[in-house]
């Protein structure tokens, strides 16, 4: 089986249904002939033309809009916002325009849109080229959220996510694009979306995360079980519709929990994580849920490595759960 | 008298007119002018041979289109000052846009409207129950009773779906041209509408930058009605014309008296035809005014001298000087009017009488649509809620 960074698996992934499917296109800032900044789309256009793989001019609410008007009329398009910090120009036509067409129609109009673009920080990008605003999308109703953290998940759950019929905010890692590489499969195979994997199993605590902070609580999960602690890592992949189920068994087991994420703590997804939680199972809690999260400040550049979560905040917090 | 039935195929759009010397302007001269071919007293603008170039067909077509705008958007209104409906925005004084633009429009076509283009779903085949449905928001409404009224979307005719946060549906005429381009689709165009207000929205540059570098085949259309809300054309746009942005993205302008059903006819028939030819966009200020309020919840009295708006709903009134052109050639016979007009107030109290009969839409389909399907936490939040104590509607409509 060949092995593939997580560019190179969503590069596969775009072509594989490229391949198979006509209505499929790509259109964007710079993804044509240069093959997108990261090179996600690098040999796309020379494969299927101009027609399939667009440059647009640089305005992401066009590209967004326009992308819109292609759904519904029957195209397959899967626009890239170059960074999820310039998705802003684009959020009317995302929470009111894409979100909504399939609701306000009646059915009438699906609108099959996915959006990929690269999230997240640690890259020395500061604040334009680091962010992660997952927790604004995960609450416009009629958009699913999927934040894969390595190659063989990006390819699956793109596959997946162009091959159903709702609007998809696909939100790929982007400090780990080239360093996280694993086994992808050729060809066809998708993941369900909604479906979280338990990707390390542990007894005392369960650490809920995704995308780029996956890589982090494995490190800590690794470094805690020489000190005698089993932490299981569950990567929640779909943030919405999240795996309720999935998370409330891994909880039930270990009565613990930490919810880790690079977004800013205050109203960030681990406070809704943390609220379904505790509707569902108060009664097998031994302690509080805690986060572990971004500040509530504005992506530094400079002090970047103080604000991004790290294997040994997360296993402060971790012991702070278990001594509580 | 006349049937009421229109003959929405717009076929007598196919054969529309072209060849006015207006469309052989340089582009700055398009966006400066006024195309015009019937002045207000129903005789030729220009020439009479302009006039020649419309048949009767085309003409009673366009005229029982006009009047079905009038006579419905009074009705509805009336029905919103009952407290039978919610909100009501008319079309008043606009029906020769609003239906010149529809009749130079194919099936096969797509309509992407803003607020006051209901008249083009109405005249390409949108009933008259379908459209009530909506505004009452009962349960036989395709859209589920989910959008303020004025929101009807219609997929059988292609008439898309307005969006009240103004322009953000340029873009989306924009790439359903581009989607027609690229699936090979030539023998078609899209429409996309806005007002002079919503030209003052990012989303409508971005539309026309690019509808101009894609070449798209889509007809771009501006019903400037002088007012968005209270605001005037001149705290919108610098410009001498609205149609001169145009220009800056290499897109060809045109401007028309939007009063003058037949320049608009042509003038979207031209520029649906380039599009159609694979010859790329065109952008038309339709140059019109609100005569009405904005809205149902507007008061334009506080805030503009109605003088002038006597004017335009007295001399300038787009149905006199085409009722006064029919009656002159001959194809509106004296008391059609009145007797066309019975007719349609009458289809539009029966079809209200058969709305307002049907009941709300169900509960569950709270949580239709969203998804394909719905997702788990729906599933649980319709469930609290049927479970729980259930609100009244304070809406007494």
């Amino acid at each position: 089986m060949p092995v593939m960074n997580i560019i190179e698996a969503v590069r596969d992934a775009l072509r594989t249904q490229m391949r198979q499917d006509q209505r499929v296109v790509v259109l964007g800032e710079d993804v044509g002939k240069f093959g997108g900044v990261f090179r996600a789309t690098s040999g796309l256009h020379e494969e299927f033309g101009a027609d399939r793989v667009i440059d647009t001019p640089l305005a992401e609410a066009g590209i967004i809009g326009a992308a819109i008007g292609m759904a519904l009329y029957g195209l397959r398009p899967v626009p890239e916002i170059q960074f999820g910090d310039f998705i802003y120009p684009a959020f009317d036509q995302i929470v009111n325009e894409l979100a909504k067409f399939r609701y306000r129609s009646g059915g009438q109009y699906p609108c099959p849109v996915v959006i990929r673009t690269p999230v997240g920080g640690g890259i020395r990008g500061g604040h334009y080229h680091s962010q992660s605003p997952e927790a604004l999308f995960i609450h416009t109703p009629g958009l699913k959220v999927i934040a894969p953290s390595n190659p063989y998940d990006a390819k699956g759950l793109l596959l997946a996510a162009m091959r159903q019929n709702d609007p998809v905010l696909f939100m790929e890692p982007k400090r780990i694009y080239r360093a996280s590489r694993g086994e992808v499969p050729e060809g066809e195979y998708e993941l369900e979306i909604g479906k979280a994997n338990v990707v390390r199993e542990g007894s005392h605590v369960t650490v809920l995360c995704y995308s780029g902070m996956v890589s982090i609580a494995e490190e800590a999960a690794k470094k805690a079980e020489g000190q005698g602690l089993s932490i299981e890592v569950v990567d929640l992949r779909t943030l919405m519709p999240f795996d309720i189920d999935t998370i409330l068994a891994s909880v039930k087991k270990t009565g613990r929990c930490v919810v880790l994420h690079e977004a800013p703590k205050t109203c960030g997804f681990g406070a809704e994580l943390i609220a379904a939680i505790q509707e569902r199972a108060m009664e097998h809690l031994e302690a509080p849920i805690l986060r572990v999260a971004g500040l509530d400040t504005p992506f530094p550049y400079t002090l970047e490595h103080e604000y991004m979560p790290n294997a040994d905040r997360l296993l402060s917090t971790v012991r702070q759960v278990l001594e509580w | 008298m006349a049937t009421a039935s229109v003959p929405t195929s717009a076929a007598p759009a196919a054969s529309g007119p072209t060849a006015f010397s207006y469309f052989d302007l340089d582009d700055e001269a398009k966006a400066r002018g006024l195309f015009r071919v019937l002045a207000e007293d129903g005789r030729a603008a220009v020439s009479e041979a302009d006039l020649a170039r419309f048949d009767a067909a085309l003409c009673r077509s366009i005229y029982e289109g006009m009047l079905r705008i009038r006579v419905t958007d009074a009705r509805m209104m009336a029905l919103q000052r009952q407290g039978r409906t919610g909100f009501y925005g008319e079309a008043t004084g606009q029906e020769a846009a609003v239906v010149g633009s529809a009749s130079a429009s194919l099936p096969d076509d797509w309509i992407v409207p803003a607020l006051r283009e209901a008249g083009v779903g109405l005249y390409r085949g949108l009933t008259l129950d379908s459209y009530i449905a909506q505004i009452l928001g009962n349960g036989g409404d395709v859209t589920k009773g989910r959008q303020l009224p004025c929101h009807p979307c219609d997929r059988e005719h292609h008439y898309v779906v307005m969006s009240s946060c103004v322009s953000t549906q340029v873009p989306h005429a924009v790439g359903i041209a581009m989607a027609m381009k690229i699936m090979g689709h030539r023998d078609r165009c899209a429409f996309g509408f806005m007002g002079d207000g919503g030209t003052s929205e990012p989303d409508v540059h971005v539309a026309l930058n690019f509808a101009g570098v894609m070449k798209s085949p889509v007809v771009l259309i501006c019903q400037n009605n002088q007012w968005a809300i209270s605001t005037p054309t001149s705290v919108q746009c610098a410009a001498e014309t609205i149609a001169l942005k145009a220009l800056g993205y290499g897109i060809e302008p045109l401007r028309v008296d939007g009063n003058d059903a037949l320049a608009v006819h042509a003038a979207v028939g031209y520029a649906a035809a380039k599009a159609r030819r694979g010859d790329g966009p065109t952008f038309i200020e339709l140059l019109t005014y609100r005569v009405s309020a904005h809205s149902s919840s507007d008061d334009p009295s506080r805030y503009r001298d109605e003088k002038i708006t006597d004017v335009w709903k007295s001399e300038r009134d787009p149905m006199r000087r085409m009722r006064a052109l029919g009656e002159r050639q001959g194809w509106l016979a004296v008391g059609e009017h009145e007797a066309w007009s019975a007719q349609l107030e009458a289809d539009v109290r029966d079809a209200i009488t058969r709305q307002e009969a049907v009941p709300p839409p169900a509960l569950a389909t709270i949580i239709d649509d969203v998804y394909e399907q719905p997702t788990w936490n729906l599933r649980e939040q319709l469930a609290e809620l049927l479970a729980g104590p259930r609100a009244v509607s304070p809406h007494q409509h």
